[in-house]
């Protein structure tokens, strides 16, 4: 089967940037409607994938093979299974609400900032279905670009800091990854095709190397402990919408990275290493966990339990069992929903109060009743409450871990506790109590389009935490084909 | 005597020729008219390499043809290193028009320099023979030398030139000295001839050695390693921002066809002994370059270091061609059609960074501090995001010519082994990709301190313009000219 949706999906947003940016900043109301037609294009021509889906196939689907680079062998390959095909439609949907959060807020240069979203939301696209090598390497390295502008152009104080730290970390990793990358093909006798490589036989001490090198370049994307830290610096200097992309698709980035290379293309290094990423993901859960507790920040709270949820998902993906990686899955889903959510509100209140300290809050509910019974529930998922999605991925993840070994279950299990305790007392700092002070008695509440924008989020939440089959049916297949896989040594 | 004389085939030569033909029309119209209309010169000038071009592309039939003794020779290789000389020579000249009228600089003597520098450009790329090497070597480094005291007012450019003479004079005796031990030992001046006595294994080797490391130290020298890369920064620094862009552009191609000539066509079969040489001399390049060039607040010393950076990169494939000791003829292909490639990519990054500086600068004004970068999103978001590409290009960010051609280079040297040193390129690339940032930081992050409008004329805008969207461009379709460099160096070897 050969069609164009995986093109279309990293095409339009692109190609539909161009004319935002010609048309420039002066006239605001084009540019803000353009770009909401061109993201909401994006979003509807990734939806035949879902329906188009066949989820009894472990395989790659809609497939797309042309030469790119023939003389290294490159091709423009793209495909998706049922673990990329969500992160698309996530990806595309976000970009939605990305634009309509930034409608009135951004007041400078906001064709460049719209511009540069729809940009970055075609790079990912591409990151998550590109199936060869070099054009998966060149779309991860390239929506760096977009996100350094973004943060460095219309972040808060420190954001020049910030925007060097996250483009030079995330550098780091990915330029260790371009040498693996060129090892594989050398070794797999001139292919680039992701799928060859699943097959290549390698030798113990270079899967080692090559799982190294790519550890460092996903860790830093993920974040794992302890190269987590120019996530606190880039969440909190980003403007809502670059925090809101960078918690909800580019943190997936990583942990996609294992699922798509690590562990199908060096099993036995996955294997072998495991321990050490189970023990950072169990640090970055307690450890992260009890950081955020201590944050008087909101956004640096919400980026510390990002770290602290994304730990989750690499602790699912490295116990090998169908439950855990599913979990590890639907968790990263939810997390885009939830992390987005809350960025949201915190944007909401930042607009209007032009702080993101706590202290400076205290009873928003007063003020901002429709605002706070959302902000409440988003805090809930963000807590793993029952019918949330931020529960059943949760769930899952710690079934796989006790199946895996109790007290590593055990020690997941913490972060029920840990995180209700600082997302719940940030929620009772913030939003319950009297009112705090003079500004807080002012404030208005939200608008139909931050409703829009919050309630879509809330019932994406909510439909998952009630039905996730959906979800996971999708992901069946090639779950259980890339645990098969994995399971079977390369040596 | 007269009798011996054998009329040497002059086709293989015919752009040389029609060039140096052209060049006493440029002296005499400049003699007759310079006075009153000067642009008379411009023109002939840029009509003369077009003129080149065209006598390139139709003796172009992909043979090698040797002629004048063996001393001169002209296949694929050559001309498309002169398509490319031209053309970053034409777009040198188009960039520098305002730049130099402004300043008064753009007399004939500037056209007939730039005519005699390409001239010896041209020589070198076809040379067959040590001697035509050096002839066309001292050619163009004599007329660079004189372009870049040409602005006769300027302590600065007259220093620099004084500096890049001397220096350049040095490294002309060591290559001199070392051309001359081979001589000694192979009895042999021609290329073939040297190949031949070394494919034979009659040479003395520890003389070979020897001269070569004098001939490794010349090359080095042109190509601005570490080091051997003094003159960069003071060069590019007080020549005229015109005469930076030049050096810092078609002379690169001269020199790597220079290394490539007389490392790999004449001394292959010491292969094993030169790829150790520019090993050390890559990485310290690549390090060294890196490192100084973050600490420059003048672009054009930034620019300086950031090249002697991007010779150690194009080094890097250079020195990949010959694996332990065995010669392979795809690994030596690949290795060194990346090196031209990463060259090709580095002219044109180069040009459209000079091209950048001389937008902004005007008349009595150089804009060749990065503070004069800041804001630039505001004054003019679309040559803010020129410069962005380029930048990016430079840093080796994709999708940008300048990552595949980073990427050519590493996968080259990782086929020979050198995994190593791959990893430390790569890890001094993500030091080098800060300044590069920096300058996007200023354009995009920052309030402009300079608020004049921008203005540089038609030409410049849109010459800047194209040269831009290239480097995008090649980045996005990069196998078109990865086929070209790889077809023209198959076909030469």
């Amino acid at each position: 089967m050969n069609s164009q949706l995986l093109s279309l999906a990293i095409w339009v947003p692109i190609l539909g940037a161009v004319p935002v940016f010609w048309i420039g900043s002066e006239r605001r109301t084009l540019v803000r409607w353009l770009s909401l037609a061109v993201a909401v294009a994006g979003f509807l021509v990734t939806l035949p994938l879902y329906t188009g889906f066949d989820a009894t196939l472990s395989g790659m689907q809609f497939v797309e093979q042309a030469p790119w680079i023939t003389r290294f062998n490159v091709q423009y390959l793209l495909g998706v299974d049922g673990i990329s095909m969500p992160f698309i439609l996530l990806n595309s949907l976000i970009t939605v609400l990305v634009v309509l959060a930034g409608w009135e807020v951004i007041e400078d240069k906001q064709a460049q900032y719209m511009g540069a979203f729809l940009v970055m939301s075609g790079l990912m696209n591409g990151i998550f279905c590109a199936l060869d090598g070099v054009l998966f390497y060149v779309f991860f390295e390239a929506s760096l670009i977009p996100m350094y502008i973004i943060i460095g152009a219309w972040g808060g104080p420190n954001r020049v800091y910030a925007a060097f730290k996250f483009f030079l970390y995330t550098l780091l990793g990915s330029l260790l990854m371009l040498v693996a990358l060129i090892w594989l093909f050398l070794e797999s006798g001139g292919s680039f095709n992701i799928l060859d490589w699943h097959q290549l036989r390698i030798g113990m001490a270079p899967q080692i190397l090559i799982f190294i090198a790519f550890l460092v370049s996903f860790a830093v994307k993920v974040p794992m402990w302890p190269v987590h830290t120019w996530l606190p610096d880039a969440h909190v200097e980003a403007p809502t919408g670059g925090s809101v992309v960078l918690a909800a698709i580019a943190l997936k980035l990583g942990a996609y990275g294992f699922v798509r290379f690590s562990l199908p293309i060096v099993p036995d290094a996955s294997h072998h290493l495991a321990p050490l990423i189970i023990s950072l993901s169990l640090i970055a859960v307690i450890y992260i966990g009890f950081v955020a507790l201590v944050q008087t920040d909101m956004k640096k709270l919400i980026a510390y339990s990002s770290i602290s949820h994304m730990g989750f998902v690499t602790l699912g993906f490295f116990i090998f069992n169908q439950i855990g990686v599913e979990g590890a899955l639907v968790q990263m889903i939810s997390h885009g929903f939830v992390s987005a959510a809350m960025f949201l509100c915190v944007g909401v209140m930042y607009d209007r109060m032009h702080s993101r300290m706590i202290a400076d809050y205290g009873g928003v509910v007063n003020t901002m009743p429709k605002f706070a019974a959302l902000f409440v529930f988003f805090s809930m998922a963000n807590s793993g409450l029952p019918a949330t999605s931020g529960f059943v991925g949760e769930f899952m993840v710690i079934l796989g871990a006790i199946k895996f070994n109790f007290w590593v279950g055990f020690a997941a299990a913490t972060t029920l506790i840990l995180g209700a305790a600082y997302t719940l007392w940030m929620v009772k700092r913030v939003v319950f109590g009297d009112v705090g002070n003079a500004h807080v008695a002012e404030l208005k509440d939200i608008g139909s389009r931050e409703l829009l924008v919050l309630g879509l989020l809330a019932v994406c939440v909510l439909a998952m935490g009630l039905y996730p089959f959906p979800f996971t049916e999708v992901m069946h297949a090639s779950v259980d084909n890339l645990l098969k896989h994995v399971a079977v040594s390369k040596l | 005597m007269l009798n011996n004389f054998v009329m040497p085939d002059l086709y293989p030569a015919a752009p040389e020729i029609f060039l140096l033909l052209m060049s006493f029309v440029v002296l005499f119209v400049d003699l007759i008219f310079g006075a009153t209309r000067r642009w008379m010169a411009a023109m002939l000038t840029v009509i003369t390499l077009i003129g080149c071009a065209a006598i390139t592309l139709v003796y172009s039939d992909g043979q090698t043809t040797l002629t004048f003794s063996n001393m001169f020779v002209d296949d694929l290789l050559s001309d498309f290193l002169k398509l490319v000389t031209y053309l970053a020579v034409i777009m040198m000249l188009v960039y520098s028009r305002q730049y130099m009228a402004d300043r008064g600089l753009d007399k004939g003597e500037f056209y007939l320099l730039v005519l005699y520098a390409t001239l010896g450009m041209m020589v070198m790329i076809s040379a067959a023979s040590f001697l035509t090497m050096y002839l066309g070597l001292e050619l163009m480094s004599l007329s660079l030398y004189g372009l870049v005291a040409i602005d006769r007012d300027s302590t600065r450019g007259t220093e620099a030139a004084m500096k890049y003479f001397v220096l350049g004079a040095l490294a002309s005796g060591l290559l001199l000295y070392g051309m001359s031990m081979i001589y000694g030992a192979t009895g042999s001046l021609e290329i073939g001839g040297v190949a031949q006595a070394l494919y034979q294994g009659q040479a003395e080797k520890p003389v070979l050695v020897f001269g070569l490391v004098f001939l490794v130290a010349g090359v080095a020298f042109k190509l601005g390693l570490v080091p051997f890369h003094m003159w960069i920064p003071d060069v590019y620094h007080g020549a005229p921002t015109t005469v930076t862009m030049f050096i810092g552009s078609a002379p690169k191609l001269a020199a790597f066809a220079m290394a490539l000539r007389l490392l790999v066509y004449a001394l292959f079969g010491l292969a094993v002994d030169w790829q150790k040489m520019l090993l050390i001399m890559a990485v310290l390049s690549i390090g060294l370059g890196n490192l100084a060039a973050i600490a420059q607040t003048n672009i054009k010393r930034m620019l300086a270091y950031s090249a002697i950076s991007h010779m150690g990169y194009m080094v890097l494939g250079l020195m990949s061609g010959v694996v332990g000791g065995q010669i392979d003829a795809f690994t030596a292909v690949n290795a060194y059609s990346s090196a031209l490639y990463y060259t090709v990519a580095y002219v044109l990054m180069s040009l459209g960074a000079f091209g950048m500086v001389l937008l902004l600068s005007r008349a009595g004004y150089e804009a060749e501090n990065l503070e004069d970068f800041k804001g630039l999103n505001k004054r003019s978001p679309w040559f803010a995001a020129m410069m962005l590409i380029i930048m990016f290009s430079m840093a080796g960010i994709p999708f940008f010519i300048g990552f595949f051609a980073k990427f050519a280079v590493l996968l080259a040297a990782i086929k020979a082994g050198y995994t190593a040193v791959a990893v430390i390129a790569v890890m001094f690339s993500l030091i080098g990709a800060f300044y590069y940032l920096r300058v996007v930081k200023l354009m995009y992050f920052d309030t402009p301190v300079d608020s004049a409008p921008i203005t540089a004329g038609l030409d410049l805008r849109l010459l800047l313009s194209l040269n831009g969207l290239a480097v995008a461009a090649f980045g996005v379709f990069p196998d078109a000219v990865m086929m070209v460099c790889t077809t023209a160096l198959m076909r030469s070897l």
